[in-house]
């Protein structure tokens, strides 16, 4: 074999290990950004609003108006504030400091009481944060329903609306978005370690003129290209460890799947993302050209078109159809499934298949580009 | 000595436009990011598959499945015949949302009686799947109170919701004016933080430091360019989000300026802090971008400040993409006058105090 000799690959793998050794930067990087990352991700990232700010405005002074009032007290998704007016309130709402205003009109009562007409009750909610006003309109109308059922239980009748949806939550019955979130995020700290790191290797050794030298020796291309793969798959493997221990222990989000599943998913990860890195740190030749790069090329898109906050089936069609070339989606997809479902075989298979598929084209393609010329 | 400060500017600004590298730096982010982010960054639900297993197939459950098949958010509605097959396209992600008709829905309602429907709902997308089960018990409700109705009864209370400020919820409207404070940030921060630090690896520090300007000069000098970089991709992201996308303008100009200013001063002084400690380019970029991607987790972009533990709330408030973003917003969105910009304002201009003068501290004590 004289395409490969393992006395040449170990002597190059050692040289680039002492690199990323000696760069504190590369270590930084490496270990302590992906810790900081998951712990900005798992608590700065929620979308589990705890207690919704909401105003009340009561213009009746009746028994009704109080039981209403009662029951948005009591939910447990809203801290409802008293205001005075409809005008003030509004004002509060502008500012921000309140997420929505329900207002019970002054004839709320009596309309309640008419038999032949219904009571209004308004809402008004922050339309600036399209997310959050969601949120306000389904817990407001959560509590709307609670006072509905117990008026009519009072009255011994039957609640006024017929039918009911009753929601049961699989995988994750709290619905903390912190269990999705996490584990999504691991694929953009992935993302990071794989193709920004490796984007400078590369183009450091043609900057720094040490290519040359380099290509003087009789090293093949098959063992150079190990040599820049090897060292960062390992780095790679060991902060995806620190990773899934901080996610488990630290930030208490289950999981479900097997560590052997989640070591081939993430091998077949990186495989992509050292392949685009490298590719673009042998086009470029320049570190700074190709550290650009590889954030609009693989950072980017980890974290806006792989899914993990932003839904896919949502984005418009050519959008939906750049994701499906995106390495990431599948790893984001099949993180959230080993995370909280478990072996998930028909999920899993197409998503490792398609991981599989993309880390041969980029570490294909990086090979058929790396030249043992200096021109 | 502002003419010295003049031809400073003047050598920073062509050093920015005259190589294409960098030329290509300050647009190409700038177009890619005005074409994917109002399409990508949505949290909204369109789309998505509604699984049914309908036990029961009388009248009621065939029109309420007829009506939530015609709701724009469930373009594709599963049909599956048996517990497991619901079960399998839940595992798999085919659907997030899944409703099952019990044999005896249509019989109970149409004795009177009230009738339950299971919702299951896919918790590893708690967020999507939580807002797609909001949709279809919206017309759940209506159909139920349509029922009344036909019934001769009228319902016993009626919840409107009125959405201000952005009466559809359209989320582009929430994430152009965000996206004007982001791009701002990153065209600001590459160039302050980057100049420096190319001139330190290019070797050109020491000359402008032998010129006659004074240290502090040459830190104003490095800073306007930032600031003007960023008010233009400011106004360039701002003009497509009212004339491209439709977003509506409410505020004033000068308002937005004057905070755009702000702003930039801020983050110059977070740019300039970042140059001070770095030697090379690469480090200066990585440096960049760990101060972005907290700043725009922690924004409030992402998700609202107010679900963040106590700890990264107060931590957020030295983040000053967080202030920005409520003032933009409100512009844009809520009409916004000085007194309701102005509790964001002064933060702003806090921390380019803080940043500022610590940039400088740091920028003498290198030098010297």
């Amino acid at each position: 074999m004289n395409w490969l000799s393992w006395r040449r690959l170990r002597a190059l793998c050692l040289k680039e290990s002492y690199q990323i050794v000696r760069d504190p930067s590369s270590v930084l990087i490496a270990f302590i950004l992906p810790v900081i990352l998951l712990f900005i991700f798992g608590f700065g990232v929620s979308l589990d609003s705890s207690r919704m700010r909401i105003g009340l405005v009561v213009e009746d002074s009746s028994a009704d108006a109080q039981a209403f009032s009662d029951a948005l007290f009591a939910s447990p998704f809203i801290a409802a504030v008293r205001g005075h007016s409809r005008g003030e309130m509004i004002e509060e709402l502008r500012a921000g400091s309140v997420r929505g205003v329900v207002v019970l009109p002054p004839d709320f009562a009596r309309r309640l009481n008419a038999g032949a007409e219904s009571a209004p009750v308004q809402l008004l909610t922050d339309g600036a944060e399209p997310n959050t006003a969601n949120f306000v309109a389904s817990y407001v109308s959560g509590a709307w329903q609670i006072w509905l059922d117990r008026r009519a239980l009072e009255r011994g009748g039957v609640s006024a609306p017929g039918i009911e949806l009753l929601p049961r939550y699989w995988f994750n019955p709290s619905t903390v978005s912190r269990n999705f979130l996490v584990p999504g995020s691991i694929a953009v700290i992935m993302t990071i370690i794989g193709a920004l790191l490796t984007s400078l290797v590369v183009a450091r050794e043609w900057e720094r003129g040490t290519m040359e030298a380099l290509l003087s020796t009789p090293v093949t291309r098959a063992e150079l290209l190990l040599s820049k793969v090897l060292p960062y798959y390992l780095l790679g493997v060991v902060s995806m460890l620190i990773c899934v221990a901080v996610t488990v222990w630290v930030l208490d989000v289950p999981f479900r799947g097997s560590l052997g599943v989640l070591f081939v998913v993430t091998s077949l990860f990186l495989g992509s993302a050292l392949g685009l890195g490298l590719l673009l740190s042998t086009l470029t030749r320049n570190q700074f050209n190709a550290a650009q790069a590889a954030l609009n090329a693989a950072f980017l898109p980890a974290t806006l078109l792989s899914g993990f906050v932003f839904e896919i089936s949502s984005m418009p069609l050519p959008i939906q159809a750049v994701t499906y070339l995106i390495p990431a989606r599948y790893f984001v997809s099949a993180l959230q499934t080993l995370f909280q479902a478990g072996q998930v075989w028909p999920v899993l298979w197409r998503q490792m298949l398609f991981l599989l598929l993309s880390a041969l084209f980029w570490l294909g393609l990086t090979a058929l580009k790396t030249r043992r010329r200096l021109d | 000595m502002g003419y010295r400060l003049w031809t400073l500017i003047l050598k920073e600004l062509q050093g920015l436009w005259r190589d294409p590298q960098g030329r290509r730096l300050l647009i190409m982010p700038l177009v890619l990011q005005l074409l994917i982010f109002p399409f990508s960054t949505t949290l909204e639900v369109k789309n998505s598959t509604l699984a049914v297993y309908n036990q029961d197939g009388g009248a009621a459950s065939l029109e309420l499945l007829q009506r939530l098949a015609e709701a724009r958010a469930f373009p594709r509605v599963l049909m599956v015949h048996s517990d497991s097959a619901l079960r399998q396209v839940i595992d798999e992600q085919q659907a997030m949302l899944a409703i099952r008709f019990p044999e005896d829905f249509s019989r109970r309602l149409a004795s009177g009686q009230s009738a339950p429907l299971q919702a299951i709902i896919d918790g590893r997308r708690s967020n999507s799947a939580q807002i797609a089960f909001s949709y279809a018990q919206a017309i759940v409700v209506n159909y139920s109170a349509e029922r009344l109705g036909q019934s001769g009864r009228v319902p016993t209370s009626v919840l409107t919701i009125d959405n201000l400020y952005n009466p559809n919820l359209e989320y582009r409207w929430f994430v152009l004016p965000s996206l004007v404070a982001i791009i701002t940030t990153l065209g600001a921060l590459i160039v302050t933080a980057l100049s420096m630090a190319r001139e330190r690896e290019e070797g050109t520090f020491e000359q402008l430091l032998v010129s006659p300007l004074h240290p502090g000069l040459i830190l104003v000098g490095k800073a306007i360019p930032g600031l003007i970089v960023s008010s233009i991709q400011g106004s360039i992201i701002a003009l497509a989000a009212v004339f491209c996308y439709g977003v509506p303008f409410t505020g004033s100009v000068w308002l937005l300026y004057g905070s755009i200013l702000c702003y930039g001063l801020s983050l110059v002084g977070f740019g300039l802090m970042i140059s001070s400690v770095c030697s090379t380019q690469q480090q200066a970029f990585l440096g960049v971008f760990s101060f972005t991607v907290p700043a725009v987790v922690l924004s409030g972009y992402m998700a609202p400040v107010e679900n963040m533990p106590v700890f990264l709330r107060v931590v957020s408030e030295a983040d000053p993409l967080r202030h920005f973003i409520v003032i933009v917003k409100g512009l844009f969105l809520k009409g916004f006058d000085f007194g309701l910009v102005w509790p964001e304002l002064w933060p702003l201009l806090l921390i380019a105090l803080t940043t500022l003068s610590v940039a400088y501290v740091m920028f003498r004590r290198r030098i010297a």
